[in-house]
């Protein structure tokens, strides 16, 4: 009974926030724009997106595996820190994301577009000015700079859970560096790696805005699509049937994810 | 058999400044059981860990087969571990933590499999392969840490405190079997401890440490029947350690009587130390004995009594089959071979004595590990 009681107001949140907002989706999406009468039209209009969905699902790919690949390293140093040092260096990670998203997207506009600050610096060598912004390479940039302390995050808290002596007892038992780190340390960091993924490429893929600012008419992303389909286009019941897509495509891909990582550990942010 | 294997010279480690070990000297001879016993905090742990490799000593080296290993690291070396929290791999099943050794090593695949399911067998884990390992008794984890070093059939296996969790009928179990196991293989077992009893049962040689110093090396029954001093009496066994006089070779006085011992050799009128265990001193009619004394209390242990007997303000201990009651006046008889008479050390007048018996003494029996707690 108290537990019951306890749980109501996640309930009632829930209930308000995610399944009625989730129903107002479903309603939309299935809905004509024009007479409001249940269609598939929406559903089967999404199929001429289907390059953009692709270049987002690309793009977001490619960030996650870019952020993977830096953001390992990176909490791997953090985790092997003397305690203070780590709780000084995981601020540091932390710090930029207290800024607004739109405000640390501007700033690598000023820093990539051609009168930036890295063309301009170029410019003093007689170098460029480089394309460094419009293209597909600035936003998948800026996507891995936005999402990076997402993937760092639980690779760090994973990582510094890992038993020292497990690292030892791999030693002992004839490890090289090498060996300790394929053999123990990733397999028991995988579950960070598993919540690191996700937690970059659920938002990645879904992004808007990083595209209209650093790439072209060439790179847009499903979220700017489904952006000005409620905005510009006003299509709300386009958008709201792209949104459908994209939650089951994001879902169906955390599921083939977890599936493959063989990961039933709890540890795993199932979103 | 009595071949050296592993040779600590002048040893020394200094944690922070702090001095943890001080020019250890100890030679380990080839397929001998050799504990390190110590209280908690004396340096048995750290020792072991530079044997294994996984701590460089401030000063002093470590030599292997008459080579200086100082510099080799643990993967490198003919050592593996059973730590002492286990340190089992928690992605791998049992049959995975055993292989891994092996697997590194990558021997082929059919032997890999013979050797695992011949040591699960050995420590009676058959049947056990794929169970994860987060998922065993203490007992069980215990005995897969064992196998997963035994495996690799090593040259030394290091074991610290391996049986500390478990409880005391699994421990005396384990004892036999680990023994057993050691004679089987002919490993050279390195075995860390703070329990006196599991020492002197298990041991070859008994390294007795305190303050990151070695007090005695010796075998069970030197330990226990020669110590050295007044800690390692004190440490190994109940003891009474009461001050004497040498009068000469074969004579000491104490309590102002002269008695006949089996110890020579130290100067003329020398002040030492004379340790008398409980369990030697013979208990006769009053007017019979050398001393007498009042019992002052009476405690059932089992197999004897545990009493104290007040002689004109000094308490002992004695151990004796015979029921005597609080208040009896009784007479001691003490043979040559009861009285063992010691140098002099740093540790006199600190041990051995039972004039506070009923707060002190009850509380190490209650608590074994108090005795070694110096925090
Ligand atoms: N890594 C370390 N840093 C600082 N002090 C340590 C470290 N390891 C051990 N010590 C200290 O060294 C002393 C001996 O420790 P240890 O060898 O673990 O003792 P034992 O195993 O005999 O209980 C203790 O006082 C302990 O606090
Ligand atoms: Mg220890």
């Amino acid at each position: 009974m108290r537990n019951k009681l306890l749980s109501a107001p996640y309930l009632v949140w829930m209930a308000m926030f995610t399944i009625v907002p989730l129903c107002v989706v479903v309603y939309f999406a299935f809905t004509s724009s024009a007479t409001g009468a249940f269609t598939l039209d929406n559903i089967l209009q999404i199929a001429t997106y289907t390059p953009i969905f692709l270049r987002s699902i690309g793009y977001a790919i490619a960030a996650t595996l870019i952020c993977l690949l830096l953001g390992y390293p990176v909490a791997y140093v953090i985790a092997q820190a003397r305690p203070g040092a780590q709780r000084f260096l995981y601020m540091l990670i932390m710090l930029p994301m207290c800024m607004s998203f739109l405000l640390r997207t501007l700033a690598w506009v000023s820093l990539l577009q051609d009168t930036g600050i890295i063309n301009n610096l170029l410019g003093h060598f007689g170098i460029g000015p480089l394309p460094l912004i419009r293209n597909a390479g600035a936003v998948v940039a800026g996507m891995v700079y936005n999402y990076l302390p997402y993937m760092i995050m639980p690779l760090y808290t994973v990582i510094m859970k890992i038993d020292h002596s497990l690292i030892e007892a791999a030693e002992d038992l004839g490890c090289n560096g090498r060996q300790v780190f394929s053999r123990v340390v990733f397999p028991l960091s995988l579950p960070g790696i598993i919540s690191g993924i996700t937690m970059v490429f659920v938002p990645a893929v879904s992004t808007f805005y990083i595209s209209q600012k650093l790439g072209s008419t060439s790179t847009t992303m499903i979220g700017d699509v489904i952006e000005s389909q409620f905005k510009a286009a006003y299509n709300p019941n386009l958008g709201a049937a792209m949104s459908l897509v994209l939650m089951v495509l994001i879902f169906l891909s955390i599921g083939i994810m977890n599936r493959f990582a063989g990961a039933d550990e709890d540890e795993v942010i199932t979103v | 058999m009595s071949e050296s294997l592993i040779r600590l010279t002048e040893l020394s480690m200094l944690f922070d400044g702090e001095t943890v070990l001080d020019g250890l000297n100890l030679t380990i001879n080839d397929s001998e059981f050799l504990t390190l016993l110590g209280p908690s905090g004396c340096g048995k742990t750290t020792t072991l860990r530079i044997i294994g490799g996984f701590l460089s000593p401030t000063s002093g080296d470590v030599f292997f087969n008459g080579r200086r290993i100082n510099d080799v690291p643990p993967y490198k070396r003919q050592i593996n571990t059973v730590f002492q929290k286990y340190a089992l791999f928690p992605h791998l099943d049992v049959y995975e933590n055993v292989a891994f050794g092996l697997r590194v090593a990558k021997l082929p695949k059919e032997e890999i499999d013979k050797r695992v399911t011949e040591m699960l067998g050995i420590v009676s884990l058959s049947g056990f392969e794929h169970r994860a390992v987060t998922s065993l008794s203490g007992g069980q984890q215990q005995r897969v840490a064992i196998a997963r070093a035994l495996v690799n059939h090593p040259k030394v296996l290091l074991l610290d405190e391996p049986l500390g969790a478990l409880d005391l009928r699994l421990r005396k179990d384990m004892q036999n079997e680990l023994k057993r196991i050691q004679q089987a293989m002919g490993i050279t077992f390195i075995y860390v401890t703070h329990d006196q009893e599991e020492a002197l049962t298990m041991s070859d040689h008994i390294v007795v440490m305190d303050k990151g110093h070695i007090q005695q090396i010796g075998t069970p029954e030197d330990i226990y029947n020669e110590p050295e001093n007044a800690f390692v009496a004190d440490f190994i066994g109940e003891s009474n350690i009461l001050d004497g006089v040498m009068l000469a070779d074969y004579k000491v006085r104490i309590f102002g009587h002269s008695y006949v011992c089996l110890d020579s050799g130290f100067a003329k009128n020398e002040p030492v130390d004379v340790v008398i265990r409980p369990e030697d001193i013979d208990i006769v009619p009053a007017e019979a004995g050398v001393l007498t004394g009042t019992v002052t209390s009476v405690t059932f242990k089992g197999v004897h009594y545990d009493i104290i007997v007040d002689f004109g303000g000094f308490k002992w201990l004695i151990q004796t089959t015979d029921f005597q009651p609080v208040g009896a006046k009784i007479g001691i008889m003490l043979e040559p071979d009861a009285i063992h008479v010691m140098k002099k050390s740093v540790y006199s007048d600190s041990f051995g004595d039972y004039s506070s018996y009923s707060d002190e003494y009850d509380e190490l029996e209650d608590d074994p590990e108090g005795l070694c707690d110096e925090e």
